[in-house]
């Protein structure tokens, strides 16, 4: 049996998600609202993932692009849409405009990538983190300070444009380009980055070129499941893009295995369902209220459990001959 | 085929074909409120960061259900509090309302103390036809989101309108010098709306200084207001610096009295050394005091220490009023539907919450009346109420 290639994953990824779009009015909110969140971490996770996973950095600022994303598409669709677009304009024509915003706040998120990675990333070691760490705050600061996008209230009364479609689009496309990437010719260049730099520069590689393509390329994924978590959420403040944000990202990476990208959707997967799943048992019977009120605990043993016992990540399969990411 | 694909594949259909079935279809509606109870939803910060605040209100709605049940319900029915925790988390609120809205068919949504996510609920619920009432989001935005969002406590600008009565009434002062935190939304409205209708009122505002939130050294703009001679202070900010400012004022000479908003209210305002001291005589306006006189206060009071063991501030007694004004709203509709509470409870009027006797005015707004709240002896005392 042939080995199903990532190009036809794509495409029937992105058949589902057309058929979710069509159902989504069909079936319940809350079920709506889970899907959508699963795909936009998947965004987030496996974005990351090119940057700590298969290149081997550390970043600690994914929220911040995603910021910038969340804040770019905002105020295209909520300020500039209502005056370039004709009055009236049609269900397509709104979707369309969607599309534009999202792929102005991945540009916008990529060009921040490259500001921040272009001097960052020719350091080695742990510095990136810092950079990284410090780039995330400054951000929240920016937005806090703009009074046009709303200071530290932020936007709000952006359209609901986000849907299964988009959200699951974008992932499948998100899947797409990194997993084509890291198998490419070209995508050695980013595990030689991450297995011995020192080998690869002595081989005559730019390690640093590869380090800021990967990272450019993870804020721009990054900024797009900004834009569609903004049009989901509908208000959006410099809050919900802190530190705590990227941790969260982080931690989905670590859980999936670093450079596992099936790994890493799975444990995005799991870790957006793990709150409501304890949210739902604890509805479920008196008994077990308990639970939703420990929720936050028992989130953080499980994660203390799972480091001890699979400090490499949950899912560690064996690479495949021949395939270089799982 | 090698085995590790064939695990991931495996692996990938399961959890996708898990996902599909988790999703079910849309169940169907009509059952809201036709049971024996009556569910109402609400979500509360009662983890994280603001745990302190969530907490208080949510112990305040907790006490009005228990009490309407034991009372004999509404309807001939029995309220179901649904509770959602959001770990003050931002994003998490909606998921929460919106599992509340299909999963529970609540008839309605409580929350939350934070105006950014009450944000993040009120197009939910505006999208679902559920009315939301948040007991203590002040910012004036978050009604604004539609026409099934409401509040029981007052706005910014009604707070502003409150002091500026205040001043000229009570501490008979014609003269005002304003000092605002320009970094903070809330202070440059509420330092706006005073002026504005202490100056309509006939007063004058002889000085305005400005200050940012990290501000530490308030003498530059201290020493301006004192040479233009005012007979009191008006301070919008949050306790914090309203500490610092006011023993400043002190150390420079300054004896008039300095008031502000409800953002002096914390218990930390009177702590560090020769804080209360200098404080003395100082007054700010807030949603409740458990020590005015009113007895449906008194009784509220006295029901929260049994069940609690501790004292309820605002955010509990707003939590606890807008259960009752639910409970109430249901009643004058005679039918627990989300879409037939909204027009009511639009048109409420004079109801008589713990917090003072309040109308919802065509923003949906609570107008009600203001406490105030001043400084004798180390203490927070309540001192009197102002009506709009």
């Amino acid at each position: 049996m042939k080995h199903p290639g990532a190009r036809r994953w794509f495409l029937v990824a992105a058949v589902l998600s057309l058929g979710l779009g069509w159902a989504q009015d069909r079936l319940d909110p809350y079920f709506v609202d889970i899907l959508t969140r699963i795909g936009i971490n998947v965004i987030l996770a496996v974005s990351l993932n090119l940057i700590n996973g298969h290149t081997g950095q550390f970043s600690l600022g994914h929220a911040g692009f995603m910021g910038v994303g969340a804040y770019t598409a905002a105020a295209l669709t909520l300020f500039a849409g209502p005056k370039l677009l004709p009055a009236g304009a049609g269900f397509w024509v709104e979707q369309l405009w969607f599309l534009v915003a999202l792929g102005a706040a991945g540009l916008v998120a990529a060009l921040a990538g490259l500001l921040v990675g272009a001097p960052s990333l020719r350091l080695k070691g742990d510095y990136l983190a810092i950079v990284t760490l410090g780039f995330g705050q400054i951000i929240a600061v920016i937005f806090r300070n703009i009074e046009s996008l709303g200071g530290a209230l932020g936007l709000n009364g952006i359209p609901a444009r986000t849907n299964l479609f988009w959200s699951f689009a974008a992932a499948a496309l998100t899947v797409y380009v990194v997993t084509a990437l890291v198998n490419s010719t070209y995508g050695r260049g980013f595990l030689a980055t991450h297995d011995d730099e020192v080998a690869a520069e002595a081989m005559g590689m730019n390690t640093t070129r590869y380090k800021i393509v990967a990272f450019v390329t993870g804020a721009f994924f990054a900024g797009i499941a900004g834009g569609l978590s903004g049009h989901f959420t509908l208000t959006i403040n410099p809050k919900g893009f802190d530190f705590n944000k990227s941790i969260e990202i982080v931690v989905m990476v670590i859980v999936g295995g670093m450079g596992r990208t099936v790994g890493v959707i799975i444990a995005a997967v799991l870790l957006t369902l793990l709150p409501e799943g304890l949210r739902m048992l604890s509805s479920a019977s008196p008994s077990l209220k308990w639970i939703g009120e420990t929720r936050p605990l028992l989130y953080a043993i499980l994660l203390i459990a799972l480091m001890m016992l699979r400090p490499q990540g949950l899912f560690t399969w064996k690479r495949k001959k021949g395939a270089v990411t799982a | 085929m090698s085995l590790p694909t064939a695990v991931h594949r495996r692996v990938f259909l399961g959890v996708a074909v898990a996902a599909l079935l988790a999703v079910g279809c849309k169940p169907s509606g009509g059952g809201a409120g036709t049971g024996t109870e009556i569910p109402v939803g609400e979500f509360a910060s009662l983890t994280g960061s603001e745990a302190a605040f969530g907490r208080s209100s949510h112990n305040g709605t907790v006490l009005a259900i228990e009490q309407l049940n034991a009372a004999g319900g509404v309807l001939g029915k029995q309220f179901k509090l649904i509770t959602e925790d959001n770990q003050s988390k931002d994003g998490e609120s909606a998921t929460a309302v919106k599992k509340l809205i299909s999963r529970d068919q609540v008839v309605a949504v409580l929350g939350e103390v934070a105006s950014g996510r009450s944000l993040e609920a009120a197009p939910i619920c505006q999208q679902y036809k559920v009315p939301q009432i948040s007991p203590s989001s002040t910012n004036p935005k978050v009604t604004e989101m539609g026409d099934y969002i409401f509040r029981v406590c007052f706005v910014d600008p009604f707070q502003g309108t409150v002091m500026a009565k205040f001043a000229a009434n009570t501490l008979k002062a014609k003269k005002v010098a304003v000092l605002t935190d320009v970094g903070a939304p809330y202070s440059v409205g509420l330092g706006t709306f005073f002026k504005e209708r202490f100056v309509a009122d006939g007063g004058t505002v002889v000085a305005e200084q400005k200050f940012t939130k990290d501000d530490k050294d308030f003498k530059a703009q201290l020493t301006a207001i004192k040479s233009a001679a005012p007979d009191a202070i008006f301070v919008p900010a949050y306790y914090g610096q309203v500490t610092l400012i006011v023993m400043q004022a002190r150390e420079l000479g300054i004896t008039v009295p300095l008031f502000g908003g409800d953002g002096w209210e914390a218990p930390e305002l009177l702590q560090g050394p020769g804080a209360a001291a200098a404080l003395e005589g100082c007054y700010f306006s807030t949603h409740f005091s458990p020590d005015q006189d009113s007895p449906r206060a008194k009784e509220f009071v006295k029901a929260y220490e049994a069940k609690f063991g501790a004292k309820p501030d605002a955010m509990a007694a707003l939590g606890y009023d807008s259960a009752l004004l639910l409970s109430d709203a249901i009643k004058r509709a005679g039918s627990a539907e989300p879409e037939k509470i909204r027009p009511v409870l639009a048109a409420t009027k004079d109801f008589d919450g713990v917090t003072g006797k309040m109308t919802l005015n065509a923003q949906r707004n609570a107008e009600k009346s203001a406490v105030i709240i001043g400084i004798k002896g180390g203490k927070f005392v309540y001192t009197e109420t102002v009506n709009p």
